[in-house]
């Protein structure tokens, strides 16, 4: 299945439909290490161009990983609408890429025929549309999902706050949570990183943000603790509570493999959700994911990181998750190097998982090691804003002292809303009225004090 | 122009941060945690203050990266130094890979060094901070060389690794086949430190090691564990290897085993 172009008296040639895939990527270090990226800039445009005329067909007949072989393959053929994609399956991917940015998408068309599409056609296009192109489509594909409060609609940017300590220790992760609802961080959730995966540790502190938004503050938001997901089970049949269920997912079998999951353990979870009586849905699950995290687990199974990116919302969209946010950057320069790389990683999760028909936040973020800093990370998120990203993370000057990387700050979501006039969830804006920290749409004089809100 | 004014002074003058309500709840929140709570604003932003500490803290740990391990003096005559197969400091970054490689050049180096054999081979990364190693090496090395001494053992004459990973130690190890290795080596910097340092030790490491068979002491630096008690634990735990020919998991199997 070899494909051949000539373009300015130079031949290309790519040894199969992957290797096209590998190479028409915007350069990612990770692409390199993994042996598999364009050598020259002219050979990847020779790769972009046999895929911008490669017809969804061969996409749909040839998925990255064999279903025989890997249960993500499996999960996404089983739930394919095959009638949409029938409608479709004459179309190239360049005319995929035209129909989405011309579609005017008034009625959730695009939501619609994207249930015949798998991840693979999502990341074809991505590969073949600038950064501008990326966030025009994403822009046009709005994602709502509930809970106890409903992310997504039209003027909302939502915050998931996240209250890490490096020691679990509750009064530290209480403040850290006051602080941020007091600028508006929150309505999305309230999720903290614990750093003991003990059960005994999780639930003490499930119960103490649950007990913090829920029970002293009432704040319509969602809480949460990212434990391994059999961790928080455990937890909440145990009685601790929790409004949505964590995991971090990867886009092959044996990358679920490394984070200690199978399709088997998610299913369970969701079903556990349906039926947990705290949890008021219909949308229970969050997930992470993250360019590169199947290649450094050594389960990429000779796939570039985009395309499999793209396989983790279409495992995902099975679960009809409340929350989905790629961390971009978190990974380390192996596999984003630098700002540009990360910036365009931040836009093509975005596009795929909106396209995926993910309610798509995005944890925007850089370790020390990396070529970025926070200048290029508030670029990426105003960005991402003007794309109508559904979340942010928001910490503390944007310092994790737990996870020891920097991600979007407190002021960041603050700032972003003022900039392009957004504001939190309508739930969460009357209840920011009713503690004095809004008047109207603008923060008092009160917000960014924490102590304002101690009862 | 020659009176240098202090960061601390500049940011003492700019006033406080914030002025909560309550500001005596404010100052215990902020003793509950180390995350930079309490940072005040300006319209949306943080105040400058807060802003360029913050800023300052990645600088540090930006320079940690890029710099070069300079001692002092210079490194001693009795150091072997080498260099991994990363050709610079980019590609050390990029190629995780070539950090665990020994160069061509410094492969024959340590063949010659007369270093086969050992019972304790040292030796010293600059890995992600060239920091960790000045601020932390002249009190680690006298502190395990005496606390080697307590269980009569000696370590060998340091081999300083230039872009090295964790991983270099296999390689190493594959060549000298010490009895065991106490490996010192700079972590990724954070905001809060950028001076940390790891010490990963291992019996018999060799290609074939992997990452259970190792164990690691981390965060020893000034605010962590302070570098003078730090020899003391290595070789505490280097005593062990020798005694249960083994380390990592297996080393700890066996205690749980024979209680």
């Amino acid at each position: 299945m070899t494909k051949t172009i000539r373009i300015r008296n130079q031949s290309f040639q790519f040894s199969d439909l992957y290797d096209l895939m590998a190479k028409a990527n915007e350069p990612k270090s990770g692409d390199r290490l993994a042996g598999f990226s364009a050598e020259t800039e002219l050979e990847r445009m020779a790769a972009k161009t046999l895929l911008a005329e490669t017809p969804l067909s061969e996409l749909y007949e040839n998925p990255a990983v064999p279903y025989e072989r890997d249960e993500v393959s499996r999960v996404v053929y089983d739930s394919l609408d095959l009638d949409q994609y029938r409608t479709m399956q004459n179309w190239t991917v360049a005319e995929l890429r035209g129909y989405l940015l011309s579609e005017p998408n008034d009625d959730g068309e695009i939501q619609r025929r994207a249930l015949g599409l798998t991840p693979e056609m999502a990341a074809a296009a991505a590969k073949i549309m600038s950064n501008m192109d990326l966030l025009c489509a994403a822009k046009k594909i709005r994602i709502v999902s509930t809970c106890r409060t409903t992310l997504g609609r039209p003027g909302v940017l939502a915050c998931r706050l996240q209250p890490n300590h490096p020691a679990d220790r509750v009064e530290g992760i209480r403040a850290s949570i006051l602080e941020g609802l007091s600028y508006g961080a929150g309505d999305a959730l309230i999720g903290v990183n614990p750093v003991d995966d003990r059960p005994a540790s999780v639930a003490r502190v499930m119960d103490a943000i649950y007990e913090t938004a829920h029970e002293t503050l009432n704040v319509p938001t969602q809480t949460c603790v990212l434990a391994h997901i059999a961790t928080q089970m455990e937890c909440m049949r145990g009685g601790a509570k929790a409004d949505v269920l964590f995991q971090s997912i990867a886009g092959t079998q044996k990358g679920n493999e490394s984070f200690g999951v199978d399709v088997a353990v998610l299913r369970e979870g969701f079903e556990f959700m349906r039926d947990y009586e705290y949890s008021a849905g219909p949308n229970r699950m969050y997930f992470e994911t993250g360019q590169g995290s199947e290649l450094s687990a050594g389960a990429h199974e000779g796939i570039d990181q985009v395309t499999l990116e793209a396989r983790c919302y279409g495992l995902a969209r099975c679960f009809k998750p409340f929350m989905v946010n790629s961390v971009v950057g978190f990974i380390g320069p192996e596999y984003l190097y630098d700002a540009k790389q990360i910036t365009r990683a931040g836009l093509e999760d975005h596009f795929m998982g909106k396209l995926m028909g993910l309610p798509m936040g995005l944890d925007v973020c850089y370790t020390n090691h990396s070529q970025s800093d926070q200048n290029d990370l508030e670029n990426l998120a105003a960005l991402l804003t003007a794309a109508g990203v559904n979340f942010f993370m928001g910490v503390p000057l944007g310092d994790d002292v737990m996870l020891n990387y920097q991600t979007t700050s407190y002021h960041d979501i603050a700032s972003l809303r003022e900039l392009f006039d957004l504001s939190a969830t309508p739930e969460f804006t009357q209840w920011m009225q009713s503690q004095g920290l809004l008047d109207g749409n603008r923060l008092t004089r009160k917000a960014g004090d924490a102590t304002c809100l101690l009862k | 122009m020659n009176d240098a004014t202090d960061f601390e002074n500049v940011l003492r003058r700019f006033g406080a941060a914030s002025s909560p309500e309550h500001p005596e709840s404010l100052d215990a929140m902020m003793k509950q945690t180390s995350a930079r709570i309490g940072a005040g604003r300006s319209g949306p932003r943080p105040v400058i203050g807060e802003w360029l500490r913050f800023r300052v803290d990645h600088a540090a740990a930006r320079d940690a990266i890029y710099k070069p391990v300079e001692l002092e003096g210079g490194f001693p005559p009795e150091w072997v130094c080498i260099e991994t197969q990363a050709a610079n400091r980019e590609e050390y970054l990029l190629r995780p890979d070539l950090g665990r490689r020994v160069s061509d050049k410094g492969v024959k180096c340590l063949l010659e060094s007369g270093l086969h054999g050992c019972d304790v081979l040292l030796l010293i990364g600059d890995g992600l901070s060239a920091f960790a190693i000045e601020q932390n090496i002249a009190d680690v090395l006298p502190s395990l060389t005496l606390a080697l001494q307590v269980h009569q053992l000696t370590p060998s004459p340091p081999i300083f690794i230039q872009y090295a990973r964790v991983g270099v130690m296999d390689h190493i190890g594959e060549m000298l086949r010490p009895k065991t290795v106490v490996y010192l080596i700079g972590e990724r910097p954070g905001l809060r430190t950028a001076a940390s340092m790891s010490a990963y030790t291992c019996y018999q490491p060799n290609l074939n090691t992997v990452e259970s068979d190792r164990d690691v002491i981390s965060n020893i630096h000034a605010d962590g564990l302070p570098p003078v008690e730090a020899g003391a634990v290595i070789a505490d735990l280097i005593d062990e290897y020798m005694r249960h020919q083994c380390s990592g998991v297996k080393l700890k199997q066996q205690k749980r085993a024979a209680v």
